[in-house]
């Protein structure tokens, strides 16, 4: 079903440091082990534990509010900045518990990236989106910035779009354009790991399409966690699928055995489509 | 078939509309001749305000002459010199004294207000903020007599406290609360997907208000500083109290910290103290409505600045 995806040189010379860790460990990139979030004495997620595997997709399914997005924000700990949110259990990336008090929660985030819901480019130029990441990082030079620039848009796909212009304002483009801008903005910053959060619910089916693409190729080198509400979608595109009720992980697996022999008669409601 | 057109023609007809229907058309008529008849009456009276002042004001330019009103460099009525550039630059020195004071500390305020401070001590903040806001500037201008003045004239060791300085820092007060309760409004609705994006890219909190957060808040700021300018330009009492009324021009550049630390007078100050020793007629009479004239024109020309920039912000934000 899939067209070729628009991705040419960036392959070659994709930026990638890999990290190496993984191989002296027989578990996953992200190995999450009894983990329980609280906004205040609300309890969002309870004692979630779930491998998830290097280089693959894993979809994130469940009725709204169940935690999906809240567990994502755990892995990059954006959930820190919420007064009154506090976790137990470990995250451990590449064998490290990234709550360890000696963990910078602001590294964290630049390997493990996230795109969000809403398409929330800066309202700055194209280029100066891409770019805000690596600035952040310390990327002074012209030129160097320039490269990292047309990389992330290339291996975002949206190069051969905006090449002409990439001086005019991120708010002037398409949603579906302004959501692999967000996605190459992300790229910039040489992450690991992807989260995204319903990255296509607020687009059109064409868009949709091109994103699903664009994932299918980042999972090469890439470890992707996204939170779909769409299950052909999350059959589609995913390698793994977990199934989130009122913050509990119910069932976790390769995704052809969750969508054709759930294990869990929830599960099945659930994909199936008699849920509630 | 052939004669239901005829009925549906009828139906919405006005004379067949119910009582009711009638009713709720009129009052719509009624209200949009009521909003209508407000808006002219309210462009009308401005109007006639302009044209008072215009008419009292132009015999100036033919007496005096325009050339020599605008840059002529002593007000001295009582030897018919009636040059307002020493009150010009007394006025801009003043205001932009304010502003180098009142800008940097009132959006870094704003900033605490809408960004770092807890959100529990935010309301109460903001209230104060807007108390502030309310203070008459006779409060400001007696605080700024029997504290600022004298205190600058103890650190600068002078002759008097009340100076150019001293109205600057005063008019700063005043013009403060504006500036941080239009900013921090500017401020607190930049959306929280921005800063979200900057923090999940690794940005720290002051990264992200740095270059995310102000930067998309922009337009509102300078709004808001335009807004405190313009409070800072048109004030009267406060300047009137504290900047000692001495229309003196400064000495060429290396005269510029003395001319600071020295009395200064501003053309609103000039209005006040003068009006009531002239003549109905007289030039002198005719000058300051010439000044007030002036003051019409600048605060127009600020005020469209403003609107210019924040339609220019509001476009690029589409
Ligand atoms: N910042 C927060 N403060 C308090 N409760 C929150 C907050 N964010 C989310 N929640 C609650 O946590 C639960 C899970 O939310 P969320 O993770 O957004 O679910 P999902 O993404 O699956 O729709 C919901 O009940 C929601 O009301
Ligand atoms: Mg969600």
């Amino acid at each position: 079903m899939l067209v070729s995806v628009p991705v040419s040189i960036s392959e070659a010379q994709s930026p990638q440091p890999r990290w190496n860790a993984a191989s002296e460990c027989v578990c996953g990139k992200v190995e999450v082990e009894d983990l329980s979030l609280f906004y205040g004495t609300f309890q969002a997620l309870r004692n979630v534990s779930i491998s998830i595997p290097e280089c693959a997709v894993l979809a994130l399914i469940g009725p709204s509010g169940c935690g999906k997005s809240s567990f994502l924000r755990c892995i990059n700990r954006l959930n820190d900045l919420i007064p009154g949110a506090r976790t137990t259990g470990r995250v451990l990336l590449d064998g490290k518990n990234v709550y360890d008090p000696d963990v910078d929660a602001f590294l964290l985030r630049k390997r493990v990236g996230m795109v969000f819901q809403q398409p929330n480019p800066f309202p700055k130029s194209i280029f100066e989106n891409v770019a805000y990441g690596p600035r952040i990082h310390g990327v002074k030079n012209k030129s160097e910035l320039a490269d990292i620039v047309e990389r992330s848009l290339r291996r975002a796909a949206l190069w051969d779009e905006v090449k002409d212009d990439v001086y005019k304002p991120a708010l002037a483009l398409s949603g579906g354009q302004q959501q692999r801008l967000c996605i190459a903005r992300a790229l910039a910053v040489e992450p690991e790991i992807l989260l995204m959060d319903e990255p296509c619910s607020a687009l059109d089916p064409i868009s949709t399409g091109r994103i699903e693409e664009l994932i299918c190729s980042l999972k090469e080198d890439y470890t992707i966690v996204i939170v779909t509400h769409n299950m052909q979608q999350a059959s589609r595109i995913s390698d793994y699928t977990g199934f989130f009720l009122m913050g509990e992980l119910i069932e976790f697996g390769e995704s052809a055995q969750i969508f054709t022999r759930p294990k869990d008669k929830r599960t099945e409601d659930y994909v199936t489509g008699r849920f509630g | 078939m052939a004669s239901t057109p005829t009925t549906n023609t009828q139906g919405i007809v006005f004379k067949n509309l119910s009582r009711y229907e009638k009713r709720s058309r009129v009052k719509d008529i009624v209200a949009s001749i009521v909003v209508h008849t407000s808006g002219i009456a309210a462009i009308v009276v401005l109007f006639f305000i302009f044209v008072f002042l215009a008419k009292d004001a132009l015999p100036t330019f033919t007496k005096v002459g325009i050339l020599k009103f605008l840059i002529g460099t002593s007000w001295q009525p009582e030897f018919e010199k009636f040059g307002i550039l020493p009150l010009l630059v007394g006025s801009l020195f003043v205001t932009f004294g304010a502003l180098v004071v009142a800008v940097p500390i009132g959006i870094a305020c704003a900033v605490y207000i809408a960004e770092v401070s807890p959100p529990s001590f935010r309301s109460l903040l903001k209230v104060i903020v807007e108390l502030l806001a309310g203070i008459p500037s006779v409060v400001f201008g007696f605080i700024g007599l029997m504290i600022l003045a004298p205190l600058v004239q103890k650190v600068f060791e002078l002759p008097t406290g009340l100076t150019a300085l001293t109205g600057a820092v005063t008019l700063a007060f005043m013009s403060m609360p504006t500036i941080i309760s239009v900013s921090e409004d500017a401020i607190t609705a930049v959306p929280k997907s921005y800063s979200d994006g900057s923090l999940a890219l690794g940005a720290t909190k002051w990264e992200t208000i740095r270059h995310v957060v102000i930067p998309s808040a922009k337009s509102g700021i300078v709004a808001a500083c335009l807004l405190g300018m313009g409070r800072a330009i048109g004030e009267t009492m406060a300047v009137l109290m504290v900047t000692g009324n001495a229309s003196i021009l400064p000495k060429g550049l290396v005269g510029l910290p003395n001319f600071f630390l020295g009395p200064v007078r501003t053309m609103t100050a000039t209005i006040a103290s003068d009006m009531g020793e002239t003549v109905q007629g007289s030039t002198h009479y005719n000058a300051l409505f010439a000044i007030g004239l002036t003051l019409f024109a600048i605060s127009f020309a600020v005020n469209m600045a403003a609107d210019l920039i924040l339609r220019r912000g509001g476009l690029g934000k589409e």
